[in-house]
């Protein structure tokens, strides 16, 4: 007998006495918590990213790119690294030489890059939270995990809800995904917060609003 | 990690040892009362945590009633998805399964994520033997491991090193492993962690395999989730070529949206966080989903059974599969603040460890068949639990099994276990008492009897209650049985004293 049997057939025995009928599951939690208008949400997202201590930068669409590239003038970044689908005009005036991150491209040399710029898939407010999906403006999960900078561009508020079960609705399981809350961060030193352990030790997000550029423009 | 659990001793013997080491118990109250402080406001702010906590447990009751399909349908969502599903009864199984896998890789180190599972069951050292050397990479385990120490918190492994050995274990062990540590390394948490991080990544880079366990797995899904802090875990499960998670059977959550009960329950009991900086959910290999490109492009994902199954077959003990590690519990519980992990002689330390450890390896062992008796039955844990396992019926449950014995279920068979040795004055008096009660005539002498020779009564136990009697006061004897008085005054209508 196989082990796939066995085991099968020890947990069907083991539940022999369990009653067959189902009750439903009760889901009485909240979707979100507290009555926040648009704006709130943003304001509450900010909040809690800089809580724990990511960065955060507000713009318009259209100081967006004089946004990243003050952003990694300041920190002397020489090299940055983007995702295939990242969207062209954002680092159109940034110094940094861009670096493509192609399928080929190893270890190693991701760690000699200095910083990584990306879009999100979601951000939850309520948690301080982004999330990639690996999309072709995020690439893969690797970038934004070797270099020691992040900076994460986070469209407001479209890509914004309030919470995680708004959050898990938006997301396809089938892609890759990474939750995002602040930076790196140890607490296994007797409990004494440290960031920047293994992954980037600076996160920076910005918060750029679409809403206020369409406005404009129309 | 060289420290192994094989012939502990007796949780009150360890205990003994480990209360009277005051750097130790020091470390622990810090630790403790810290994360207890912390994690009472994380919960705070969430209104619905008690809905959120009755979920939890409908979830986790409803997967393990239906465990089997679950699992059928995990196996056919991982499988659909690129992976390759492996079924282990027991750790002997599993550790066979993850070598062979490893040497078919031709590599001979691995790094590690975190995982209680993959310690359960001994896998560093199985690995060892056959010549392959696995790094552990979350912080805590890897001074755990440099120190050829044992872990002794299910959240904080290193809960019981204060910064100081920190220090000494890095600087003295750090270079056997690979880079050593920097010159003149002091004990601030910022150094001593940079010092990790440079010793690490020279091994992450380079790592072609591998090794993990999970928070979750999604039987409609087909996805794990891994929740972490550090970084450590993202870079295990995103740079290897090939990827091994061990994951013990009861992990099942059965659909994507029950996630969202537990992501918003764990971080705030554990680490008593809003979120855990990183969670990384993968579905599969990099070929068989969307996301070309991106991650290991074998994953093997191995099923663990070992003891999992025998402790579903009973009917009080099985809540104790629906425990998601979050260890609330350790930090909240008086016994092991101050005896600490290692008195527990296992990887589950604490209250849940007190119920898990019995029910996963029998009661056998004088460690195990102690475990039960290893809390004061406060009631602590059960309150923090966040899917509301209710430890101390399960211990009161095991502490009859161990005193009565009974039939239980052992690697799928059933057995009669026969009643421990060393309860032998317990279970005389509860026969007596037995007895008694169903005598109404002996009882009512007998009161009688106690109250009129109360003077007479030693303030201390003789014989095999000695010890029971020397920490605690005996319970003063009324001057009148009750039933007397309820007769006297009519139950007292008619006043009397």
């Amino acid at each position: 007998m196989s082990s796939r049997e066995r085991i099968l057939g020890r947990v069907r025995r083991a539940l022999a006495d369990a009653p067959s009928e189902d009750t439903p599951i009760e889901r009485a939690y909240l979707r979100e918590h507290g009555d926040r208008s648009v704006e709130e949400t943003v304001e509450l997202l900010a909040e809690n990213l800089a809580d724990y201590r990511a960065i955060v930068h507000r713009c318009t669409a259209a100081d967006l790119p004089a946004t990243l590239a003050g952003m990694l003038a300041a920190r002397g970044s020489k090299t940055v690294l983007v995702p295939p689908g990242l969207e062209r005009s954002w680092l159109a005036e940034a110094d940094s030489e861009q670096v493509p991150d192609r399928v080929e491209s190893t270890p190693h040399e991701l760690d000699r890059i200095d910083s990584v710029v990306t879009a999100c898939a979601v951000a939850v407010a309520e948690t301080g939270t982004i999330v990639l999906d690996g999309g072709p403006d995020q690439g893969r999960r690797r970038i934004t995990l070797v270099p020691d900078h992040h900076i994460c561009v986070v469209r407001v508020p479209d890509q914004v809800v309030s919470s995680v079960p708004q959050a898990l609705e938006r997301l396809d399981p089938a892609r890759p995904l990474t939750w995002i809350s602040g930076p790196s961060a140890t607490s296994d030193i007797e409990l004494d917060r440290v960031e920047g352990v293994h992954g980037p030790r600076t996160l920076e997000v910005v918060l750029v609003d679409t809403q206020a550029s369409l406005e404009v423009n129309s | 990690m060289s420290g192994t659990f094989v012939g502990m001793p007796a949780f009150p013997e360890a205990a003994h040892e480990a209360v009277g080491n005051r750097t130790l118990r020091a470390n622990l109250r810090h630790a403790t009362h810290t994360i207890r402080a912390k994690r009472e406001k994380a919960v705070a702010e969430v209104s619905d945590w008690a809905e959120l906590r009755e979920a939890g447990k409908q979830i986790k009751d409803h997967t393990l009633r239906h465990l089997d399909r679950y699992l059928v349908q995990l196996e056919e969502s991982v499988v659909a998805a690129g992976g390759t599903v492996h079924w282990a009864a027991d750790a002997d199984e599993a550790n066979e399964i993850v070598t062979k896998l490893v040497k078919m890789t031709g590599e001979s180190e691995v790094v590690k994520v975190k995982s209680m599972a993959t310690q359960e069951i001994g896998l560093n050292e199985a690995l060892e033997a056959e010549g392959i050397r696995a790094y552990e990479t979350d912080l805590a385990e890897l001074i755990v491991q440099l120190g050829k120490d044992r872990p002794s918190h299910i959240l904080v492994p290193a809960i019981h090193r204060n910064r100081g050995e920190i220090r000494d274990i890095f600087a003295r062990e750090m270079s056997e492993w690979g880079r050593p540590a920097p010159e003149g390394l002091t004990d601030t948490p910022a150094e001593l962690a940079e010092a990790a991080r440079l010793h690490l990544r020279e091994k992450f880079l380079r790592a072609k395999v591998g090794i993990s366990g999970a928070n979750f797995m999604v039987a409609d899904t087909g996805t794990l989730v891994v929740v972490e802090s550090e970084g450590n875990g993202r870079m295990c499960l995103t740079l290897p070529e090939t990827l091994i998670s061990v994951v013990g059977i009861e992990k099942i959550v059965p659909t994507w949206q029950d996630l969202e009960v537990f992501l918003q329950t764990l971080p705030r009991s554990s680490t008593a966080e809003r979120m855990n900086p990183y969670t990384s959910m993968w579905t599969g290999t990099r070929d068989g989903r969307a996301g070309e490109g991106d991650g290991p492009q074998n994953f093997h994902l191995v099923l663990l059974d070992n003891g999992r199954s025998d402790t579903l077959a009973d009917e009080v003990g099985r809540q104790a599969l629906r425990c998601i590690r979050c260890s609330a519990c350790l930090n909240v519980c008086p016994v092991y603040e101050r005896a600490g992990g290692h008195a527990y002689g296992s990887v589950y330390p604490g209250p849940i460890g007190a119920i898990l450890s019995p029910q996963l390896r029998g009661t056998a062992s004088e460690i195990d068949a102690s475990l039960p008796y290893a809390s004061s039955l406060c009631g602590a844990c059960y309150e923090v639990c966040p899917v509301a396992i209710d430890i101390p019926e399960v211990l009161v449950h095991l502490r009859e099994r161990i005193v009565e014995g009974g039939p239980v279920v052992r690697e799928g068979n059933k057995v009669v276990l026969k009643p421990a040795k060393g309860h032998a004055a317990e279970r005389a008096a509860m026969r007596a008492a037995r007895w008694a009660f169903s005598h109404p005539g002996a009882l009512r002498t007998g009161q009688r009897l106690a109250s009129r020779t109360r003077r007479l009564h030693p303030r201390s136990l003789p014989g095999p209650g000695k010890a029971w009697s020397g920490t605690r006061d005996l319970p003063a004897v009324p001057a009148e049985p009750f039933r007397d008085w309820w007769q006297r005054t009519n139950g007292g209508k008619e006043g009397g004293k």
